[in-house]
């Protein structure tokens, strides 16, 4: 894969920005509008599985190589527990309990601000991250796979 | 309403036509119909989050699909199994959906959700109650990360799981260890 | 009615699972299955000219305990918006099962692929 053409490539320039400036906002907005880490995960993937299609996959892998996103993934998992283990540390009344939100956003003016809700936010975050760094790691992945074919089975690279 | 029933047969048309077709390309394309579809059909159904989601999760997995089919020939394989078996389970299958009608007919018909009916149930409270004991307004985002955040915990296991086994599967050879003696 | 086709769209799914030879089309069943039991749970939700599970300020003034009986329900929207993430892990784990057979044996017909190679 070389890439393709130069209008792709310098459309796909631009776009990529909005793109992932996107999957930034469906993130850290995600307790007040609809999206949330799932969908904003996705969406961070799919920037760089357009820059990856777009450019080859060396450009890519530029990027964000394989150890950093598996990296990303692990820190997502770990940031997320680590929320998670903070509400059974700090007020001992449970796990994934929102202590943020109990102990210090209650009785003000939170609604409708970007910073309420607690450890939802930071959740989401660590969700986001995990979620594009896997599925960024699983197409990269297949793709390096389908690179190389052994000569006795039937690939035709004409691309 | 007729909206619903509109998008629902679109889907199974398409359904049909991905189950039924030889070229395999076209296929993946008529999943690609289904999984656009459901995704206009939660946006009528009220679910933001979820056609959000659903249209980027189509678009990768799309992407996936493809790269698994081009370029490949010999992807032309046409009959079908041996003709017992295949008898037998569309007469299960058709059992099945049989079975399937007579239990639909005990659900609430459709408009009035299940938690409406049952008085006191989790729904209402997580709806009158979610926005002051979390903070965040939209509310299945508080469902999905306050009160059912072990169900993420657990989804977050299962993605991390299935992407070991995605890499593990694909790896072009095993590792060796330094030290292993070589037959 | 409603719950009923969304079912044959089920039904279609485990046919194709079931009676197909190619693996590809059985990734596909599943898939399609995936989606006929998603959109099922959210239809267990709806409510009739309800409004999103998201609460804006005017709902806010008005008191929540308005907002119990017009919004539809949160939580089959949460417990589908996890299935959607966790489908689309199990789709790459599939394809690239299927990508190391085609490596492997040059087929993705599964009845050929019964003789012991490597």
């Amino acid at each position: 894969m070389k890439g393709m053409t130069i209008i792709v490539k310098t459309i796909s320039s631009w776009v990529k920005v909005l793109i992932f400036l996107f999957g930034i906002y469906i993130i850290l907005f995600g307790h007040l509008t609809p999206g949330g880490g799932f969908a904003g995960g996705v969406i961070l993937a799919s920037s760089y599985v357009l820059l990856m299609l777009a450019f080859g996959r060396e450009f890519a892998e530029e990027n964000l190589s394989l150890p950093l996103a598996s990296k990303l993934d692990c820190a997502g998992a770990l940031l997320f527990a680590a929320v998670a283990l903070c509400g059974l540390l700090y007020g001992a009344a449970g796990f994934f309990w929102n202590f943020i939100h109990q102990k210090y956003l209650m009785g003000t003016d939170y609604e409708f601000n970007l910073v309420s809700a607690g450890t939802i936010p930071l959740s989401n975050i660590a969700i986001g991250l995990k979620v594009g760094a896997s599925l960024f790691l699983v197409i990269l992945t297949l793709s390096m796979c389908c690179k190389d074919f052994k000569p006795g089975s039937t690939e035709n690279e004409k691309e | 309403m007729a909206v619903f029933y509109i998008l629902l047969l679109f889907m199974i048309i398409a359904a049909i036509i991905a189950v039924e077709t030889d070229n395999l390309l076209s296929s993946v394309i008529c999943v690609g119909a289904i999984g656009f579809g459901g995704s206009l059909i939660f946006l009528f159904l009220r679910a933001p989050d979820i056609a959000i989601t659903q249209i980027v999760v189509e678009v990768l997995g799309l992407i996936i699909l493809i790269r698994a089919t081009i370029s490949r020939d010999r992807t032309f394989i046409t009959g079908d199994r041996e003709f017992f078996g295949m008898v037998v389970s569309i007469v299960i299958i058709f059992v099945i959906f049989l079975a399937g009608m007579k239990v639909f007919e005990t659900l609430p018909t459709f408009g009035t959700p299940i938690f409406a009916t049952v008085g006191d149930s989790a729904s209402q409270a997580y709806i009158s109650e979610g926005m002051q004991k979390t903070g965040a307004t939209n509310l299945v985002t508080s469902v999905i990360l306050d009160f059912r955040a072990y169900d993420t915990l657990g989804e977050a296991t299962v993605l991390f799981t299935s992407i070991i086994g995605a890499t593990v599967i694909l790896r072009r050879k095993a590792k060796k260890l330094p030290e292993e003696p070589d037959q | 009615m409603l719950y009923a086709l969304c079912f044959l769209l089920f039904t279609i799914g485990l046919y194709c699972a079931v009676t197909k030879k190619n693996m590809v089309k059985i990734v596909i069943g599943i898939m399609v299955m995936e989606y006929a039991v998603n959109l099922f749970l959210i239809m267990l939700g709806y409510r009739m000219g309800g409004v999103a599970p998201i609460i804006g300020r005017s709902d806010l003034e008005s008191g929540l305990g308005g907002f119990v009986n017009k919004s539809v329900d949160p939580l089959p929207q949460a417990l589908v918006l996890t299935a959607i993430v966790i489908s689309l892990g199990s789709l790459a784990l599939m394809i690239s099962i299927c990508v190391r057979t085609y490596e492997k044996y040059g087929t993705f017909d599964i009845t050929q692929i019964r003789r012991l190679k490597g």
